[in-house]
């Protein structure tokens, strides 16, 4: 290790927000062809050290030390002349303009007058596109690509500049499989190029299979680095939440009662097709299947938010017609929805207003809006989850991703859901704060309400689910019991091969 | 891909289509409603046409950058009064008056600088305060409205110079000055914003702002920029048309950021920033003049061109909307 010079050196790094000591001395050194992890929980302190890195926030303590010089990062234009590219898990992309404008995106090729050069840019472009082994071309508009070809275009800028160290922050988060192949070609090809690697993420098996070291911080402070091949997930887990974590498969059932929702040969255009299953009261049944499978649009749709193009929807064995939100959630559906950010919470609001907010209008003193009924049904769900807050008049911005998703679940209970729909539960929530959502979501089964899990997560529909069903380009596939499925068989499932039966 | 290309052209098209309908409608109603003997579509009422329609026309070609950029700008009816007093008022400076004819180019360049000095207050105001650029330009329009009435009280201002007005009505196959200004910024800014670094950066940072910010465009003197062309664009437009006009009223110019947003938003740039065309706003411009005109032509009076208007606003604006789902199973908002 030490006859490398190391690109990227972070030594001692304190930041200090009001009330919180958001980066208590991280030290970390990211050294030339190495893939380096960066893990812990949400709340570390991961993205604020990203931040000081990129220049957007000025460390109060320590150093930041590229190629041996310290230097002060003034933003990101800084950050990227030292070499220094940022991959941005949540998408930073302009969607009117074309693949090739954004990926170039501040650093135009130009001609005279500032004319931008499009041959260059072109030619440029697509010779990064065919790297990336992609389906689309430089003048695609990126606002017509799926949310997977986005981020691709988002990778795609690491590979513009001569970086000596790229830092993901989470970019598989909604890539299929076949993609992250790809990905992970890109960052083996990057590394043999002696840049230094930097790999935020949750997903402990890519961890494993692609990186050299694992750089771990718990709030706010660092926990030490270890060499990859001589750990494994239980002590990464461990050393980022002090705990073992459970990987085990669902094997307690609950005593299960009458059918809740039933839907028959439901069909939403080519979104999916002829979809038909049952859940009942005290049931986990996951939905997994690959990025597009169709698993979201189903949710959408017993939600109200799409119209199907054919099929029934049956309450308690009572065909119904769900027009809008406003109808399911009166016959007691409620969505958590995937994206917790955009369509679950208002973040500038405070805990106690979000979770209130589908029945504030029946909660009123008179004229006015009753106070103490709102502060009563956040208190009993704040205790009953455990949501950890200073009050209910935190903002829910400023809470880790596990506690928001406990306050949207909160949000859904309160309005006493028969079915209660999470969808993607855990995305974006670290190992501690995922077992305990999982752990949550057993004992609402438990205690009656009918419950469809959509994941990605293999681990995670094996832990929760009694049943799973396996989608494959919007068809159901099959459906196991938690006693008959195999990692294997459920893979081969959701890829099309086999699989056979529909259930 | 193909039917994301066709809707595009479809929505590109529309403003275009609606002109042709215009054109055509008149030209029927005309026919019968009509006081005037001459045919709706006739050359020299068409070229009359785009010389109205050059003093909002030049503001909503900036407007359309300004929005593009996400922001907008109130204040361009008050700089384009401010800016004519300021050209016709030191035309009668002693020392401008000394210089006989020369004093006109001296007097818009006054009258120019005029404009982009307000932008540039508006602009540096926007980026240093970072205040929403809706609610800063409000203020300066009161603000700039009111220097204007500082300026001469409730009177007019006013000198005429015959050699300018000459100038203001020169022509070239029956095109006018004003006219012939409306063409060439409207090609100048076209090429911008279609061909140039910082044309394309200002599409980027209405899109998707924090994108911007990532990808180190130094979005406050970008937006600073698109602030001083605006200003810039309002004094000319003041140029053209106050040159052959000679007298300015301090209410002048009143309204003329509300005329151009509607022609912006007809020719399809989004309020939200991000997208839009000088070209569509090129046809906006002239929907809402051939709608004036048009309307004028068969009879009917003011108050009543201003309703269709609105209702055409809204209309397109609905229109737009149903294009925009992509059918039935798409996920309601």
């Amino acid at each position: 290790m030490t006859e490398k010079t190391p690109v990227l050196r972070l030594e001692g790094i304190v930041k200090t927000f009001p009330g919180v000591r958001a980066l208590d001395g991280v030290s970390l050194t990211l050294l030339p062809g190495e893939v380096h992890a960066l893990m812990g929980e949400n709340g570390a302190g991961k993205s604020t050290l990203m931040k000081v890195l990129g220049g957007i926030y000025q460390p109060d303590e320590g150093q930041i030390i590229v190629d041996e010089q310290p230097v002060v990062m003034s933003g990101p234009l800084e950050a990227k002349a030292k070499g220094i590219v940022f991959i941005h898990q949540e998408l930073s992309l302009a969607t009117e303009l074309s693949v090739a404008e954004n990926i170039y995106l501040g650093e135009l090729p130009r001609k005279r007058f500032g004319l931008v050069d499009w041959a260059q840019l072109e030619a440029n472009t697509n010779k990064i596109l065919k790297k990336l082994n992609v389906g689309f071309n430089a003048k695609t508009r990126v606002g017509s690509l799926s949310i997977a070809n986005q981020q691709m275009v988002e990778i795609a800028r690491a590979l513009t500049v001569d970086a000596k160290a790229v830092i993901f922050d989470e970019p598989t988060a909604s890539l299929t499989d076949a993609e992250k192949v790809v990905l992970f070609e890109v960052i083996a090809d990057l590394q043999s190029q002696g840049v230094g690697i930097a790999y935020i993420s949750h997903r402990m098996e890519e961890i494993f299979k692609i990186t050299d070291r694992i750089s771990v911080l718990r709030d706010g402070q660092y926990q030490g680095t270890v060499n990859t091949a001589e750990t494994d997930e239980e002590g990464v887990t461990q050393m980022m939440i002090g705990r073992k974590l459970d990987l085990s498969r669902n094997e307690s059932h609950h005593e299960l009662g009458e059918v809740a929702i039933e839907v028959r040969g439901l069909s939403c255009g080519n979104l999916y097709e002829d979809v038909s299953f049952e859940v009942r009261r005290g049931e986990v049944v996951g939905f997994y299947g690959l990025v597009g499978a169709g698993r979201t649009e189903i949710a959408e749709t017993l939600f109200g938010l799409r119209n199907p193009s054919a099929g029934t929807i049956l309450m308690d064995g009572e065909e119904v017609t769900i027009q809008s939100p406003a109808d399911a959630i009166a016959r007691g559906i409620s969505l958590v929805p995937e994206d917790r950010k955009g369509q679950g919470l208002v973040l500038g609001m405070n805990c106690r207003d979000n979770m209130t907010l589908p029945q504030v209008g029946d909660l009123t003193a008179g004229p006015f809006v009753s106070d103490g009924a709102e502060v009563a049904i956040f208190d009993q769900y704040r205790d009953k989850l455990d949501i950890r807050t200073p009050g209910w008049r935190q903002t829910v911005g400023n809470l880790s991703g596990g506690n928001q998703q406990k306050i949207v679940i909160g949000k859904w209970l309160s309005m006493h859901p028969n079915v209660l729909i999470v969808d993607e539960p855990t995305r974006g929530i670290d190992v501690g704060s995922k077992s305990e959502i999982h752990n949550l979501i057993r004992e609402l089964a438990a205690q009656g309400y009918a419950v469809i899990v959509v994941s990605s997560e293999m681990p995670e529909v094996l832990h929760v689910s009694d049943r799973i069903v396996a989608m494959y380009m919007g068809r159901i596939i099959r459906t196991f019991t938690s006693e008959e499925v195999t990692e294997d068989n459920l893979i081969q499932a959701i890829s099309g091969i086999g699989g056979g039966k529909a259930a | 891909m193909k039917s994301d290309n066709m809707s595009n052209l479809i929505k590109n098209g529309a403003i275009w289509g609606f002109i042709v309908l215009e054109l055509i409608f008149f030209q029927i109603a005309g026919e019968f409603w009509s006081l005037s003997e001459r045919a709706f579509m006739d050359l020299d009422n068409m070229l009359l046409l785009l010389k109205q329609s050059a003093p909002i026309g030049i503001i909503a070609v900036g407007m359309t950058v300004i929005m593009i950029n996400g922001n907008i700008d109130l204040s361009v009816g008050a700089i384009y009064a401010l800016c004519a007093i300021v050209m016709l008022d030191s035309m009668s400076w002693p020392f401008m008056e000394s210089l006989g004819d020369w004093a006109i180019p001296l007097a818009w360049l006054f009258a120019l600088l005029t404009g982009a000095v307000l932008g540039l207050i508006n602009g540096i105001i926007v980026w240093k305060t970072g205040v929403d650029a809706f609610i800063v330009t409000l203020g300066s329009m009161l603000g700039y409205r009111g220097l204007v009435f500082m300026y001469n009280g409730e009177n007019p201002t006013y000198h005429l110079n015959w050699t300018m007005v000459d100038i203001a009505e020169w022509d070239i196959f029956g095109v006018e000055t004003p006219a012939l200004v409306f063409l060439v910024v409207a090609l100048i800014v076209w090429f911008v914003m279609t061909r140039t670094v910082h044309g394309r950066n200002a599409y980027a940072v209405g899109n998707n702002r924090e994108a911007a910010v990532n990808a180190a465009i130094r979005v406050g003197p970008h937006m600073l920029i698109n602030f001083v062309l605006i200003g810039f664009l309002a004094a000319l437009s003041a140029v053209t048309f106050y040159s052959g006009s000679g007298s300015v009223n301090p209410n002048d110019g009143m309204l003329f950021e509300l005329w151009a947003i509607t022609a912006v938003v007809l020719g399809g740039t989004k309020l939200i920033g991000g997208a839009g065309s000088i070209v569509g706003t090129f046809g906006g411009v002239i929907a809402i003049q051939l709608l004036r005109k048009g309307l004028g032509h068969i009879g009917a009076d003011t108050a009543t061109v201003n309703l269709v208007i609105g209702l055409i606003l809204i209309a397109v604006l609905f229109l737009d909307r149903q294009l925009n789902v992509k059918g039935k199973e798409e996920l309601k908002v």
